[in-house]
């Protein structure tokens, strides 16, 4: 059995992994036994009832109360069972321990981005503490995108207009990927993330450490980098050449750029600034105005910082 | 009226075997098909219709299934896959599935199990399948123009945004949702007031109920699309903002006003095939059905529940917390009278004088892939295991057992029945049942490793994957492959069939409803008599003779014109 739920189901590293787990096996489990029961029976009838004279009388049979009583009332227990376990578990999901630790993850087509509260941000990789409730307040900058951990069994949309919420309790240290489950455009199934889980010590390391990396006293170029991974820019962007959904920053400064509408340009620090703050005022032949805008989403630093990063990659 | 108490005198018809001339060769020429206000000739067109798209559908399930083959790109890109993707499901829903039995052959036999001779509103029913040819053509030419990205539930703001061709295929969707709506009114309309005498509620056979509960749905739940569909598109060209916060509108609304269609129309595409599904049963095992009363009301039991459950496709969707719970208690009951049903058709066989020929074969295969599909469904109402499976391949594995295995299958079941029926001709048993059983095989290898990797976490409309998913994503494509064979065979021994198939008698499998006291192919108005029906539509027992009765009228050519 265990290893049936094994090859099912992927590995269980939340507290509520296990409950959830167990109803899948009881479901299938139950539902199984039915299955091969009526299996069973249609084969067994098809073969001892088979038709052996053209002359054949069957027997008239409408109905019989004591079966149609007992498969009716059997399903119905089991089905009220499965119904409050389901909601038991949910119930679960739903209620954040008070003392929770607070993330606010921002979804953004086709990255995450988490939020932590001493301001520090981290792109694509949600670091955790072990053993301790972390509660997600949720929200998409864009269009709907759905935060899935399969091996915490939590999953949440993230709407653009209001927060929602999930949580989960990681007991041990561990890396997790994250999927997004509602379709979101071209970069979809590429917008994955991971969750890892670390001793408490070491998130507090890590937490101070990337404090650091976003003071004002850093160089430009290396905000610029930071900025670069927190914005989820490199979901479509490269820095070693090749091409993603965006075109790649390497060799990008300087370059003459040409068009959809015919025209062309040089990438010069103006042009880097409009095309990360309003990217679709000139579309880069080859590629779909696919960027979001980052107007009043980056501050004037960042964007300054971004361009010197930019310039960085030759 | 006086008349009443006029004894009528009624007599046996016998049926004239191997007509001369039927409902096929009584007027000739391409207008007499274009504008025929023949239910079977407009059932047949309907027929060839979503053949035809179940073709177009099916050659972009197998490019799904190929490109899926690598976890990276095979040979399209992000942009065609989602295209693709979004165009098999719009197909496959919108022009194959929901017209599938109701539109094709519920027309062809709805009418003919009644006794009459016609639908109640016939130029009604020539219109509705010009209106579905007039939105295939928009769905053709969003093809056309760019495709369509969004995938068939067209969730804002993504569809507001996407470049591509919402506006036609939404429109053309929007269309073909009046064709649906007209038939459903049609079908209602027929089965009130146009039932054979002696005919009564309780006489009639369970394709007619079936057609009937799905008429009900068709009629309350399009509109509700067509609303929602237009909404959208307002939303496109003018910006009115219903769906969109910034204009304070809200995308939850939007899942609402479509799943509120969009679960009873899973009703609209399964209940006709449980209709089939009883007739086979019943016929092949020679055997009144059990619990005639239980199978007959569950459907509508089901249109009903069918109406009360639309969240459960938002668990995650952020809806509200009550809502979520009530609409997950309230999906556990549709699965009840679902139940009821496979008990019953299971029950039917046992002790009965059972033909394993081919449309019977699909009946059982029918009955273990859809037990699968309800099944699964339980799994996929249980809210804690629901937070883990929605929107992985678990789902998609679900909702093909239970369209593909189980509206598919079904139709397939019936479209073998009544074959010899509405084509006059045999088809050669032997393919058929080898098909048959290549296409069962082919089916649970495409989906069953699909509910694997559901669980194990594999999300839905994924175009790459992770590596770990590879060899289930294998095994599925195999399987795709297995059954476009098996959909090759179908298409060759059929079309031997309709050349130099033997002809047909006019009751082949030994049925009791009255399509089969009537000549095969059918007169062209039915029956030259007015049948009277006596017994039950399963009632094995009754000798034959007592299901051709008509009025002995001698002057009933008169009520033709
Ligand atoms: C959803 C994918 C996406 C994300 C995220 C994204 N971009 Fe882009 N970006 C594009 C695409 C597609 C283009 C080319 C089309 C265009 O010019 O609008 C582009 C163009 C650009 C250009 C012009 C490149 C050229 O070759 O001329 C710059 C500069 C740029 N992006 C910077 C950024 C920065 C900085 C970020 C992060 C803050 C970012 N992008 C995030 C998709 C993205
Ligand atoms: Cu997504
Ligand atoms: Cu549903």
């Amino acid at each position: 059995m265990e290893r049936l739920k094994d090859y099912f189901l992927p590995e269980s590293a939340s507290t509520f992994a296990s409950d959830t787990d167990g109803l899948f096996m009881f479901i299938n489990i139950s539902g199984g036994l039915l299955l091969l029961g009526i299996t069973i029976a249609l084969i067994w009838f098809s073969w001892k009832y088979k038709r052996r004279r053209e002359d054949e009388v069957t027997p008239v049979i409408r109905h019989s109360t004591i079966l149609e009583v007992t498969w009716t009332v059997i399903p119905l227990v089991l089905i009220l069972f499965v119904f409050a376990w389901g909601f038991r578990g949910w119930a679960t999901m739903r209620n954040a321990p008070a003392d929770a630790y607070e993330v606010y993850v921002t979804g953004l087509s086709f990255g995450w981005q988490f939020t932590y509260p001493n301001g520090v941000i981290s792109g694509t990789e949600l670091v955790v503490p072990a053993g301790r409730p972390v509660r997600l307040i949720m929200q998409s900058r864009d269009v709907i995108h759905s935060f899935f951990v399969p091996d915490f069994r939590i999953k949440q949309d993230l709407m653009p207009n209001r927060y929602t919420t999930a949580w989960f309790e990681a007991p041990e240290p561990g890396e997790h990927v994250i999927f997004c489950t509602e379709f979101c455009g071209s970069g979809h199934s590429a917008m994955l993330g991971k969750v890892k889980v670390v001793p408490v010590a070491e998130f507090e390391t890590w937490l101070t450490a990337e404090k650091a990396k976003t003071e004002g006293d850093l160089p430009l170029a290396e905000l610029g980098r930071n900025v670069f991974n927190q914005q989820g820019c490199m979901a479509c962007h490269s820095v070693d050449g090749s091409a993603g959904i965006g075109p790649t920053f390497k060799g990008l400064a300087g370059s003459q750029r040409s068009f959809t509408d015919g025209s062309s340009a040089t990438a010069d620090d103006n042009y880097l600034r409009e095309s990360i703050l309003r990217s679709n005022a000139k579309v880069v032949a080859g590629f779909a105005p696919a960027m979001p805008s980052y107007q009043g989403v980056l501050s004037d630093r960042q964007v300054d910082a971004l361009i010197a990063f930019i310039k960085e990659q030759q | 009226m006086t008349n009443t108490t006029k004894p009528v005198a009624i007599r046996e018809f016998p049926v004239e075997e191997f007509p001369e001339t039927h409902y096929l060769n009584a007027t000739k020429g391409l207008k007499s098909w274009m504008l025929t206000l023949d239910h079977k000739r407009i059932g047949l067109m309907y027929l060839a219709s979503v053949i035809f798209f179940f073709f177009v559908g099916g050659l972009l399930a197998l490019a799904l299934r190929l490109e899926l083959w690598e976890p990276a790109q095979n040979f399209m890109d992000a942009e065609t896959y989602n295209r693709v993707f979004t165009l098999h499901g719009a197909v496959m829903i919108f022009l194959f599935i929901i017209p599938s039995i109701p539109a094709a052959l519920g027309n062809i036999f709805l009418p003919v199990m009644l006794g009459a001779k016609d639908v109640a509103f016939p130029r009604l029913n020539l219109a509705s399948f010009y209106i579905y040819l007039g939105g295939a053509m928009f769905t053709l030419y969003s093809m056309a123009h760019g495709g369509i990205d969004t995938g068939w539930t067209f969730y804002t703001p993504y569809s507001t945004n996407s470049g591509s061709a919402v506006i036609s295929m939404t429109f053309g969707v929007f269309i073909m949702g009046f064709s649906s709506i007209l038939t459903g009114v049609n079908f209602i309309t027929t089965v009130h007031k146009m039932r054979a005498p002696g005919q009564t509620w309780g006489k009639l056979p369970l394709f007619v109920w079936s057609l009937y509960a799905t008429g009900v749905i068709q009629v309350l739940a399009t509109p509700v699309l067509a609303i929602t569909l237009l909404l959208l598109i307002m939303e496109r060209t003018l910006g009115i903002g219903i769906f969109d916060p910034a204009l304070g509108g809200d995308p939850v609304l939007f899942q609402h006003f479509f799943w509120f269609y969009s679960h009873p129309a899973v009703y609209i595409m399964i209940v006709p095939g449980f209709g089939i599904i009883s007739e086979l049963i019943s016929t092949f095992s020679r055997k009144v059905i059990f619990g005639y009363w239980a199978v007959a009301l569950s459907s509508l039991a089901i249109a009903f529940i069918g109406f009360l459950v639309w969240g459960h496709h938002m668990f995650t969707s952020g809806q509200s917390e009550l809502s979520t719970v009530v609409f997950s208690f309230l999906t556990f009951f549709v699965g009840l009278p679902t139940g009821i049903k496979i008990m019953n058709w299971v029950a039917t066989m046992y002790r009965g004088s059972i033909w394993l020929a081919t449309p019977m074969l699909y009946a059982i295969e029918f009955l273990f892939l859809f037990t699968i599909g309800g099944l699964t469904g339980i799994m996929l109402g249980a809210l804690s295991v629901d937070i883990h499976l929605h929107d992985t391949y678990y789902v998609v594995a679900h909702f093909h057992y239970v369209m593909m295995g189980g509206t598919v299958f079904a139709f397939l079941g019936g479209l073998h029945y009544w074959w010899p029926k509405f084509t006059g001709k045999m088809y050669n048993e032997t393919l058929a049942k080898i098909a048959s059983v290549i296409l069962f095989i082919g089916f649970n290898m495409t989906f069953l490793p699909q509910f694997v990797m559901g669980s194990q976490g594999m999300p839905r409309r994924y175009f790459g994957y992770l590596e770990q998913f590879q060899t289930l994503h294998q095994y599925s494509t195999v399987g795709s492959w297995i059954l476009g064979v098996g959909f090759l065979l179908v298409a060759y021994y059929l079309i031997v069939s309709l050349v130099k198939g033997a002809k047909a008698p006019s009751n082949p499998w030994g049925g009791r409803s009255l399509e089969w006291m009537t000549s095969s192919p059918m007169p062209a108005h039915n029956f030259e008599h007015v049948p009277v029906v006596i017994h039950g539509p399963y009632d094995h027992h009754q000798p034959i003779a007592e299901f051709r009765m008509g009025i002995d009228a001698p002057h009933h050519d008169t009520t033709h014109a």
